[in-house]
């Protein structure tokens, strides 16, 4: 009977979507180098930059993320540190991430074949040239798949902001019920948002794995032969020994 | 360029005879397991030496220490004259850094068992790349002697493919010609055959046999194929436990060996 108006505030819930959708984007951003940062850190022969990257990964996994983000935007002003809400948002959720996603970006790193280094090593390649012609082609492709995950999360994570004042979409959907009464309604079309929006995502994953394995070199299935009902030839080791 | 600065003290230590490699009192240990142990060697320049002996005599790992994947326990490698791992000064031996392993193992060159290309890369680019970044050339320099190397190793229609639509044969080819690329005077070749099947081992043994006739390069062959050992080495070392038990000209050591463990050994291989 309020599906009237449901609609009627729709645009107001759009902007909410607007700022869910920066936030997940400027915290995937800040997530990224973070994540890599304390991936090499961990991964370094410098034993102080194990520590460092350790200790900071074991705080962002090990306390909650609520309290975390009352003590960016609540506490840090006493030390002198004023946030905006959106910054202590994006600060916050993009460095929890980071710390998350580290392990994954160790973790593909460590999963090209000792074989390549060796080669590396034998053919006396710079250390930074192996890093970035050898290993990271390799172990990009790897991580795609897992950074669609986390960026999928963090659109659902965002609404944590909303306990800093952040006017994200379910801290405005929560607005309307409370004015409006009209729980099913708001909240059926915010479930509808949220889907549309991960759907969204996941289909940019997707295309960003297509584009980071040609830019990887390697093999990308073209459309045409992804769809057709042949069936695909058996694959080569199949027939190795 | 550096290559110039390099291929001058080549020229006056290859015309000395000075060996190319010197081991003394070597020891390598994995844990609690001694591969090798007071090993001393000796490779002329220019020597073609054929490594044999059954797995986990040490064959392997003399390699993987004069190429610096792996540290000696103790002992001295000299390649070239120059002190692998130490520097000395003013006669008395001084643990050297990195930097200075890098700088010394520069002039040796390795193929693997495993071929170990990079599997995003096409041929060309295995080749060329690594080039470019060791020797400094510019890229369409660096093509073109890529070119001709795999020309030379017979893969001159395949420059463009990558590994992966490569057979093993022809991806142990690239490989050979990625190594050559950079010019090494010592070159080593860890069983390069043992991961092929049976009718692609011949494809690159002939481009082994090319290079130990063709050219005045170190080489250090660990291989099974014991009648191929034959064929090409001037030195065949048999290895057993970590000690060198035969040494001498392939006729002798093949068909004449002293030592019963060489006798057992190559009555086993030759049964195959």
């Amino acid at each position: 009977m309020a599906g009237e108006s449901t609609f009627v505030y729709l645009p107001y819930l759009m902007g909410g979507v607007v700022t869910t959708l920066q936030i997940t984007a400027l915290a995937m951003l800040l997530a990224l180098p973070v994540s890599f940062l304390l991936a090499l850190g961990r991964m370094s022969s410098f034993a102080p930059a194990r520590w460092g990257a350790g200790f900071v990964i074991e705080l962002f996994r090990g306390t909650s993320a609520v309290v975390q983000l009352f003590w960016a935007f609540y506490v840090l002003p006493f030390f002198g540190v004023e946030l905006s809400p959106l910054a202590a948002g994006v600060l916050v959720l993009g460095l929890n991430e980071g710390s998350y996603f580290s392990e994954v970006v160790r973790a593909s790193l460590k999963s090209i074949v000792a074989g390549q280094r060796e080669a590396a090593v034998a053919l006396h390649l710079p250390r930074f040239y192996t890093f970035r012609r050898i290993v990271l082609p390799q172990a990009l492709p790897i991580m795609v798949p897992p950074f669609g995950n986390a960026a999928v999360l963090m659109l659902k994570f965002t609404a944590l902001t909303s306990l800093v004042t952040i006017q994200e979409l379910s801290f405005r959907a929560g607005l309307l019920r409370s004015n409006l009464g009209v729980s099913s309604d708001i909240y059926g079309v915010v479930l509808a948002i949220y889907f549309a929006l991960a759907v969204g995502m996941a289909s940019l994953v997707w295309l960003a794995e297509r584009a980071v394995n040609r830019w990887a070199g390697r093999e990308v299935i073209p459309w045409r032969e992804l769809t057709s009902r042949r069936a695909s030839p058996a694959p080569k080791w199949a027939f190795r020994r | 360029m550096g290559i110039v600065d390099r291929s001058e003290p080549m020229k006056a230590t290859a015309s000395q005879g000075r060996p190319i490699v010197r081991m003394r009192g070597v020891r390598k240990a994995f844990g609690p397991r001694v591969i090798l142990e007071g090993l001393d060697l000796d490779v002329g320049a220019g020597e073609k030496v054929a490594l044999i002996g059954p797995s986990g005599s040490g064959k392997t790992t003399i390699l993987r220490l004069l190429i610096g994947l792996t540290e000696p326990d103790a002992g001295t490698i000299e390649i070239d004259g120059q002190y692998l791992w130490h520097s000395s000064r003013g006669g008395t031996l001084e643990r050297a850094d990195e930097a200075h392993a890098r700088q010394v193992r520069r002039c040796v060159g390795m193929v693997f068992q495993q071929f170990n290309l990079f599997p995003h890369m096409t041929a060309l680019q295995n080749v060329h790349e690594p080039m470019e970044q060791v020797l400094r050339l510019k890229r369409p320099e660096a093509k073109e002697r890529a070119r001709a190397l795999l020309a030379r190793v017979g893969l001159g229609e395949h420059v463009d493919k990558r590994p992966s639509q490569l057979s093993g044969g022809q991806q142990q080819r690239v490989a050979i010609a990625r190594s050559l690329g950079l010019q090494p005077k010592l070159m080593l070749f860890d069983e390069v055959t043992s991961a092929l099947d049976p009718e692609l081992v011949g494809e690159v043994l002939g481009v082994l046999r090319e290079l130990a006739h063709e050219t005045d390069m170190t080489m250090l062959i660990v291989t099974h194929e014991i009648r191929f050992a034959a064929d090409i080495a001037d030195r065949v070392l048999v290895f057993d436990a970590g000690r060198v038990v035969e040494d001498g000209s392939p006729e002798i050591v093949l068909k004449d060996p002293s030592h019963p463990r060489t006798r057992q050994f190559l009555r086993a291989i030759l049964e195959r």
